[in-house]
């Protein structure tokens, strides 16, 4: 059976992202980090594009500009402002245990493959086995939020969890509806710079962006 | 559709107007206004069965118009406790004018994205206004910008968050499901139209979205094990904020949750959301009441009780049938009303004293009888206590579950047993014994909590016919 080039494309472009999600696992640089959630967006407005050309939804076309601008632009360049406004450019995390993050995304990968699989049979065209690189972005990106110490980092991860949410969207329903999908842009806008406006509270308070200060709330 | 209106002009006249002497004043009447909307919505739905608007945008019927209605009334009376509340606090140098007005503006917007989460037909708006309620809050529970207050705001913001996108990962799924019977577009994700197909969705896609759905919405009804933002939200942020937070908020959440149960038991044809949701409540109510023992904060102690209750509540909805829903209605009512009127009694009482440690509040009836009763009678009332509206509603979930499930009973009553126990025992030095209260600047705001307690006293007491069918016309309509 000949795959049409529209689909082997869209794959192409979810293994990129799976690849992106599982870079950014393992990068230290806050610098590159976002950097990476640039490419992720970039890859994820290219994707949307090719699913409303190919089929032939208007709408999507909408959502593919709007990835553009808001995950492209727009945000990255809100949190490189905000890492030179808050010095932390070329700050280098500590990563515990870079090879057993690897491993445990592996396990995620192939657990949420299994978890989608009765899902994908039932999907037609071009959406088949892209259900499956979607959760799994999504769980690698929690994974990442769990394994980050620095507020600036858990924030890249929120973001990233996002798009993993919105590649889902688009390549397994061809896009939710507009309305939706404007919401939750603006969502994500507001929370960004809800975001920016802790990042200065957090370290006025305690000094520094390291989350490991904030432990202090137990139930004794 | 002034009902939502209303809050959003609220809104934008408190982001200008938020730090002029009379905010307060504006708050509370916005908030009556918004009230008022909701009573007369209340009275067309009764009598004339739900009803759609703006191009089938936005569902009405018996079950969101008693939450619309309970979530005006408590956001109203809230806004009258906070007036003084928050003037004690400024009194205290606790808030700066701009903190204040912040607080007014946010607060009318979250009664905003609160009303917006209920009154809409479209699953993704759903998530849309829950999100945009998450994000509204968390700028309210950092309102002092302590460290505590700061610590717990973004554990709110970061637990909050993965949840609500695991629940929109559920929302995608069921998309997913729904455009392959009603097609493209817009009508795929209005709740009227899932409804009337649910029985044509695929299976196995609505499990697995029911399961996303539950567990993201479920992080901000507090359910167990996803509870732990709520206590530390509930004890750093205002006190207003955690009355709404714990009365309000968690009941949208939960709303959320049943609608989507309805669609995927009705997809499914067995009881398989219905059994998930009760593992859950069973779950929350047994750790949140031994969680209880633990405390020393006033405020964390009644974030569990939240818990407890909210688990209780889930597994009502969970229990399903015409009784069990009902009854998860009732306590939904009672409960938001008397943990609101604690909290407000609970704030003034740690005004007088200046802390939260309960070791420290002593002997509130001799300086204050009306704060100390208030409380002592709220405590009564939210242990289930006869005659209050709690004992009624509790006594119905826990006889239904002797019918049809009489293993999870005993779970039940020493859950109950317990947090009684617990709360009782910490409640009761608090307001009887030697006195470390002082006199406030202002005179407290009392007549929510009475008027609270109130109502609650009246549904235990006598239920007018009226209000009754109107809960089993909607707990019919869930089924």
């Amino acid at each position: 059976m000949q795959i049409p080039y529209t689909l082997q494309f869209i794959n192409l472009l979810a293994a990129l992202l799976l690849l992106i999600a599982f870079a950014m696992l393992a990068q230290r640089r806050i610098l590159s980090l976002i950097n990476l959630f640039a490419w992720q967006g970039a890859l994820l407005a290219v994707s949307t594009f090719i699913v409303a050309y190919s089929t032939n939804q208007h709408h999507l076309y909408y959502s593919a500009g709007l990835t553009l601008l808001l995950k492209v632009l727009l945000l990255p360049w809100l949190l490189h402002r905000l890492i030179n406004r808050l010095n932390v450019r070329w700050d280098v995390e500590t990563l515990i245990n870079i090879p057993t993050t690897m491993l445990v995304g592996i396990a995620l990968v192939i657990f949420s493959f299994n978890l989608a699989a009765p899902i994908s049979q039932l999907a037609e065209g071009i959406t088949r086995g892209l259900i499956g690189i979607a959760l799994a972005s999504v769980l690698l990106s929690l994974l990442m939020m769990l394994t980050r110490r620095k507020a600036v980092s858990q924030v890249v991860a929120f973001l990233a969890l996002e798009n993993g949410l919105f590649f889902a969207a688009t390549s397994a329903t061809q896009g939710m509806p507009l309305v939706v999908e404007l919401g939750i842009a603006l969502d994500v806008l507001v929370a960004t710079f809800i975001f920016g406006v802790f990042f200065f509270q957090i370290r006025e308070t305690f000094d520094s962006l390291d989350i490991t200060h904030m432990e202090k709330l137990k139930d004794d | 559709m002034s009902l939502l209106l209303i809050p959003l002009l609220g809104g934008g006249l408190l982001a200008v107007f938020g730090s002029r002497r009379w905010a307060a004043e504006l708050n509370s009447l916005m908030s009556f206004f918004t009230f008022a909307a909701s009573v007369v919505l209340t009275v067309r739905v009764v009598e004339s069965g739900p009803q759609v608007a703006f191009n089938e945008q936005f569902f009405i019927d018996q079950f969101n118009v008693f939450l619309v209605a309970l979530t005006a009334f408590v956001a109203f009376t809230t806004s009258l406790f906070s007036r003084p509340y928050m003037r004690i606090e400024q009194h205290h140098g606790k808030l700066s004018t701009g903190m204040l007005h912040l607080y007014y503006s946010m607060y009318q917007l979250f009664t905003f994205a609160m009303l917006v989460a209920l009154t809409t037909n479209n699953m993704g708006i759903v998530w849309v206004a829950m999100e945009a309620a998450t994000l509204t809050t968390v700028l309210l529970v950092s309102l002092y910008r302590t460290p505590a207050s700061l610590e717990a705001a973004w554990k709110y913001f970061i637990l909050c968050g993965v949840g609500i996108a695991l629940a929109l990962f559920g929302t995608i799924l069921l998309y997913f499901a729904a455009e392959r019977v009603l097609g493209q577009g817009g009508t795929a994700l209005l709740w009227t139209h899932l409804n009337q197909v649910k029985g044509d969705l695929e299976p196995t896609v609505l499990k697995l979205a029911f399961i996303f759905l539950l567990v993201g919405y479920g992080t901000k009804v507090g359910l167990v094990p996803l509870h732990s933002w709520l206590p530390d939200a509930h004890a750093e942020g205002p006190t207003p904020v955690s009355a709404v937070l714990s009365g309000l908020l968690l009941n949208v959440a939960l709303c959320a949750v049943v609608r989507s149960k309805v669609l995927v038991d009705g997809s499914l044809g067995t009881h398989f959301a219905g059994n998930l949701m009760m593992g859950f409540g069973l779950l929350s109510v047994l750790v949140a009441a031994f969680s209880l023992f633990r405390q020393k904060d006033i405020k964390r102690m009644f974030a569990y009780s939240s818990i407890e209750h909210m688990g209780l509540i889930t597994f009502a909805f969970g229990m399903g049938g015409p009784v069990a829903t009902f009854a998860g209605m009732l306590h939904m009512t009672v409960h938001s009303l008397t943990k609101s009127a604690i909290f407000f009694a609970v704030g003034h009482a740690v005004q007088k004293v200046g802390t939260q440690q309960m070791d420290s509040i002593r002997g509130l009836l001799q300086v204050s009888p009306t704060v100390g009763w208030g409380l002592a009678l709220g405590t009564f009332a939210i242990l289930g206590m006869p005659p209050f509206g709690v004992f009624a509603s509790e006594f119905l979930i826990i006889t239904t579950a002797m019918h049809e499930y009489p293993w999870a009973t005993p779970i039940l009553l020493i859950s109950l047993g317990v947090a009684f126990a617990a709360i009782f025992g910490k409640v009761q030095p608090i307001v009887f014994g030697e006195t470390t209260a002082k006199q406030l600047p202002h005179s407290p705001a009392l007549v929510p909590v009475f008027a609270h307690l109130l109502l609650v006293l009246m549904l235990g007491l006598y239920m007018p016919p009226y209000l009754a069918d109107w809960y089993r016309q909607a707990a019919a309509l869930l089924g």
